[in-house]
């Protein structure tokens, strides 16, 4: 059992193909897989959907299978600072299915635990809950969301051992651990990978077990909104 | 006379506990921090996976692993713990979070908030404000009474599409601070310089006493 491999498209082989579900870790530009994004470009994998919370930016992230009309359609709770993805939408050449941030969540966390469906309070009485079953626990209405499974996940980590123990850095966490878990295979960027036994096994974030695939790189880690303060004097 | 952004923010904070965990959001709701008052201790989660906090980094400090809900640069505190999206969302609508304080296009007097989108122009997304609206203890909305073509966004029905349906606890907008009760809105407070009759024309939900 080797997880290893020397590259993006490396770590990729095999596994794409056109029309399939990725799920993708991230929140804005933090954390996101930009290695395996860039190799799908470069693949050229076709009529993608694409569970992610958000779209990255134009030019950077999932803004560049965007450009490169790669994808059919995205799963996403925030799309407001992509305006080629709001261009692509509004003229219908993209679906959208826009989902609560903490829905989408949830569906990855429970297309990754066998939970077929699960029953939140999030979106009664909005557009969100039409069409879906709703059921009254405890006299407050609750709405029905399904699981994802998809076919790859695609998520980025600060440090991993080679069985693909997993730990993350700060707020780069975010989507990864539970995208990770709802994909049939799961590749895995990390900024280092560090060897057997130099992990804490009671500080891994997300366990070996749902990591199948790894690669080490360069990593850009593009800041999206840098907001300082002046140094009192 | 009015409040300006600032005062909205000044006047939101005074709705903080001791003790509280609350999410602020992406506006006004970010300058409540800047105000919160003396002998008050809340901490702050922001929705993509942190507790606790700290304010903007120092110019050259900044850290693309660390941003807030806004994708803005933060800082830590020595009391952050951080986690991931679907655990952040299990402690929002398990009702852990206190308050929230939002932003909105529009609110009713029913409490239904809509924040996220106008159909064929602005397309956003709802991000996280359906969840917390869905589970969070309190929700206060941070806003402008009126469009800036003088309508009032404080309605009888909203026209926009809801992030929730009758969510709202507590308004405050430039002109003053409204409650949600059975009936209709009370108005609980004026703002600096705004006289009754300027509320009340400003504002197109019912009024109770």
């Amino acid at each position: 059992m080797k997880k290893v491999y020397p590259s993006a498209d490396a770590a990729l082989e095999g596994l794409l193909f056109d029309g399939m579900t990725i799920a993708s870790g991230g929140f804005g530009l933090c954390g996101i897989p930009e290695l395996l994004i860039a190799a799908i470009e470069k693949a050229g994998t076709q009529n993608l959907t694409i569970a992610s919370n958000n779209a990255g930016v134009d030019g950077f992230g999932l803004g560049v299978l965007l450009a490169t009309k790669q994808v059919k359609k995205m799963i996403s709770s925030y799309v407001g600072e992509n305006a080629e993805f709001m261009r692509q939408y509004l003229s219908g050449e993209l679906e959208l299915e826009f989902n609560p941030q903490g829905t989408l969540a949830e569906r990855l966390r429970a297309g990754g635990a066998g939970i077929g469906g699960f029953y939140t309070r999030t979106g009664v009485g909005t557009v969100i809950a039409d069409g879906k079953d709703v059921k009254v626990f405890d006299g407050k209405e609750y709405i029905l969301e399904t699981g994802i499974v998809a076919d790859i996940s695609i998520v980025k980590a600060w440090k991993a051992d080679p069985s693909g123990n997993l730990v993350f850095r700060k707020t780069a966490r975010n989507f990864n651990p539970p995208a990770a878990t709802a994909g049939k295979i799961c590749i895995c960027e990390v900024e280092e990978i560090v060897p057997l036994g130099s992990l804490d096994p009671d500080s891994i974030h997300l366990p070996g077990i749902y990591v199948h695939r790894l690669v080490q790189g360069q990593h850009e880690k593009r800041i999206e909104n840098r907001t300082t303060r002046k140094k009192e004097a | 006379m009015a409040w300006d952004r600032n005062q909205m923010a000044a006047r939101a904070a005074l709705e903080l506990q001791d003790g509280w965990y609350v999410n602020l959001g992406i506006g006004i709701p970010t300058l409540v921090v800047n105000y919160i008052p003396k002998g008050i201790e809340v901490t702050l989660q922001s929705e993509n996976g942190m507790l606790g906090m700290g304010p903007f980094p120092y110019e050259g400090e900044e850290d693309p692993d660390l941003i807030n809900a806004g994708k803005q640069t933060i800082t830590e505190l020595p009391q952050t713990a951080y986690f991931d999206s679907a655990q952040s969302f299990a402690m929002i609508r398990g009702g852990k979070i206190a308050m929230a304080i939002l932003g909105a296009m529009e609110v009713a007097e029913n409490g239904d908030l809509a924040n996220w989108m106008i159909p064929g122009k602005l397309v956003k997304g709802m991000g996280g404000a359906m969840d917390l609206v869905a589970g969070v203890g309190r929700v206060v909305v941070v806003m402008d009474h009126t469009s800036k073509h003088g309508e009032s966004k404080v309605l009888k029905a909203c026209t926009l599409p809801l992030t929730g349906k009758g969510v709202v606890n507590r308004i405050i907008t430039n002109l003053g601070v409204l409650d949600v009760v059975p009936g209709g809105l009370k108005l609980i407070e004026l703002a600096e310089g705004v006289t009754e009759a300027e509320f009340r024309a400003a504002t197109e939900a019912t009024l109770v006493n």
